[in-house]
């Protein structure tokens, strides 16, 4: 038989059977299309959170209070048991590392705000300068926190646009006094909007100098100190002298956790990376469930279709001309059904992306590589497997079922 | 001259629960080219079966089938297939059109599945659709034809790819007496052209047209008549 031959008489094949061609691509284009949203939104999760942790800021080293791990017995062991505080004075003295860009230390707390009669709850985030830079925020109107001694800053605050919308609806933020507990800040500044920001909504930040923040809040404790360093190379090294400078600092013990961004990123995008597959092997399943569908669509179509089959034979056509042309036909429809799935899956991936803006809902490449892939194998084998039986048939005896 | 087909000892045996059934008991026939021959008999005398295993659509369970000098009965299923596709036709009794193609496409069908080129396919196509007087039918599907018409274009099937071998079961058991002697008439036609012709019918007057005709029972043939004297029985 010739190819073009084939090819038209499977198109006829599947034309004549409508009722089995639109089961079996169905079968197909759910499997497939699960296949495809489902993965994307398991490898949107993952692109989120890289995003949202790249929002945080360039080449970060992050320095936290305790320790998550052992370091091993060093003499400070034996002097103390609690660790010590992470202090402004630390923060300085990071400083001089030579593989540090910016240091920035953070004090957090809740309080509240008062201005003008309207009082909010909101975070408090004490600071220096540098924190704009660090964090890569922009400035919607005024400025931020001037350069000043950290350890005696101005009654200055810098607001995020959420808490500005809300404090000073009808008015220019700028100049307004914010009171906070017995202090009076004077605003100068609103940050522009941004939303996100890993569970800190800058949106709903107040930011003043830190050592106001840790006098508010009655602590010398830093929350954290943000290391930037000068490349991204070179943030192992920062990594490695902060260690030192701190562990001097706090008499030779290792009392602080130092995590770079990379590294949360790595876990996260493992973990993120995990749940993709386990995404992945339900649609795999569903997408087996259509293989099952089309073999069972493809048994009754066959055995429907035998006594064409003895005709085919009996009109000359040899047992390889029969596999031949069923395997046309199965390829036909599972690649049509496979790609209709696949506009499916990409519609139903774009509709998350309207719903959700921020979500970055794309299906990866493997995932639609192996979901394509497997429904045509899946097709072409279920739908071969009754035809060679029936072609091994004598033609009299496929002829006789009708 | 060789006989065009000969059989020698034929057996076929079905097996129907514990019952053993006999379709075809020791068999033997020469049958020259250009025969007109009518298999008749009661149900179940074994007719279609050995009907069925002339086309090599049935395999024998013992004996030899030489067709035209060749032992075909040793062939394999694909040297069969093609043995079938060049050498016979067959012409059934409910047609077995293939109902989704056009009366043009399912005379052209066996030229599709031997592979022959597009041209030469829609030039005897188009022979055959003015010689069975089908050329206004062309693009109809079997169901918006009469009966007779799907009948012709069954024929028009089985004869073109030109077969030496023309085989009809009951092919006017679905017709009315006046399409029917229509069809057998053309059936006859193809045969004085010089096609073997062996039509297996109930029909005791169809039967009577053939200049051979062959009376089963219980898989044997018990009598041979040439043109309305008996020749010879098998006992």
């Amino acid at each position: 038989m010739r190819t073009a031959d084939l090819l038209g008489f499977a198109v006829g094949a599947a034309r004549g059977n409508r009722t089995r061609t639109v089961l079996l691509m169905l079968a197909m284009a759910i499997g497939v299309a699960a296949v495809v949203t489902l993965t994307a939104l398991g490898d949107g999760a993952r692109r989120f959170v890289v995003r949202e942790f790249s929002a945080i800021g360039s080449n970060l080293v992050i320095v936290l209070p305790g320790r998550t791990e052992t370091g091993g017995i060093n003499p400070g062991s034996f002097v103390s048991s609690t660790p010590r505080d992470l202090t402004v004075d630390d923060a300085l003295a990071l400083q001089r590392a030579p593989a540090v860009q910016r240091v920035v230390p953070l004090t957090v707390g809740n309080s509240e705000l008062s201005a003008g009669g309207k009082l909010r709850e909101a975070m408090v985030v004490g600071t220096t300068a540098e924190y704009i830079d660090v964090r890569q925020f922009k400035m919607a109107q005024g400025q931020f926190l001037p350069r000043e001694d950290w350890n005696r800053g101005s009654q200055l605050m810098v607001i995020g646009a959420k808490l500005r919308a809300e404090l000073f609806p009808n008015q220019a933020a700028v100049g307004q006094f914010v009171r906070v507990g017995d202090r009076r800040f004077r605003v100068i500044g609103v940050l522009a909007a941004t939303g996100s920001g890993l569970g800190m909504n800058t949106d709903e930040l107040a930011i003043v100098p830190v050592s106001l923040a840790q006098a508010m809040f009655n602590t010398h404790t830093l929350f954290r100190i943000l290391i930037e360093a000068h490349n991204r190379d070179a943030i192992e090294a920062v990594k490695r002298q902060a260690l030192t400078i701190l562990q001097q600092r706090h008499d030779g013990e290792q009392d602080v956790t130092v995590i770079t961004q990379d590294a949360m990123l790595a876990t996260f995008d493992k973990l993120l990376g995990t749940l993709t597959l386990g995404v992945a092997g339900i649609a795999a399943i569903s997408l087996a469930v259509a293989g099952i569908l089309v073999m069972n669509v493809m048994l009754v179509s066959v055995a429907q279709r035998r006594s064409e089959i003895g005709l085919l034979k009996a009109l000359g056509a040899s047992g390889g001309t029969i596999r031949l042309a069923f395997l046309v036909e199965a390829a036909l429809l599972s690649a049509a059904g496979a790609l209709f799935g696949y506009a499916l899956g990409l519609a139903g991936a774009a509709l998350i992306r309207a719903i959700y803006p921020s979500f970055p809902a794309y299906p990866p490449d493997w995932a639609v590589l192996a979901g394509l892939g497997t429904a045509l194998f899946t097709g072409v084998l279920f739908g071969v497997l009754p035809a060679r039986n029936a072609a091994r048939l004598d033609p009299v005896t496929a002829l006789a079922r009708r | 001259m060789a006989a065009q087909i000969e059989l020698q000892g034929i057996e076929r045996v079905f097996h129907l629960g514990d019952s053993v059934v006999h379709a075809l008991a020791g068999v033997d026939l020469r049958i020259d080219a250009g025969e007109y021959i009518a298999v008749m008999g009661p149900s179940g005398s074994g007719k279609s079966t050995l009907l069925n295993v002339l086309g090599l659509l049935d395999r024998p369970d013992a004996g030899h089938y030489r067709l035209e000098g060749r032992d075909v009965t040793t062939l394999s299923p694909d040297e069969q297939a093609r043995v079938r596709s060049q050498r016979i036709g067959f012409v059934f009794q409910s047609f077995h059109l293939v109902p989704r193609l056009t009366a043009a496409e399912n005379i052209a069908l066996p030229m599709v599945l031997a592979g022959l080129p597009a041209r030469e396919r829609e030039q005897r196509v188009r022979q055959a659709l003015a010689g069975f007087g089908l050329a206004e039918r062309a693009s109809h599907r079997p169901d918006q034809l009469s009966g007779g018409q799907r009948q012709r274009v069954a024929i028009a099937r089985a004869t073109i790819m030109q077969p030496a071998l023309l085989l009809a079961d009951e092919p006017t058991g679905n017709l009315d007496r006046a399409t029917g002697d229509e069809v057998v008439r053309l059936l006859e036609q193809l045969n004085a052209g010089g096609v073997t012709l062996l039509v297996v019918t109930h029909d005791a007057a169809l039967g009577a047209r053939a200049r051979r005709r062959l009376l089963m029972e219980d898989g044997a043939i018990r009598h041979d008549e040439w043109q309305g004297t008996r020749a010879h029985a098998h006992g």
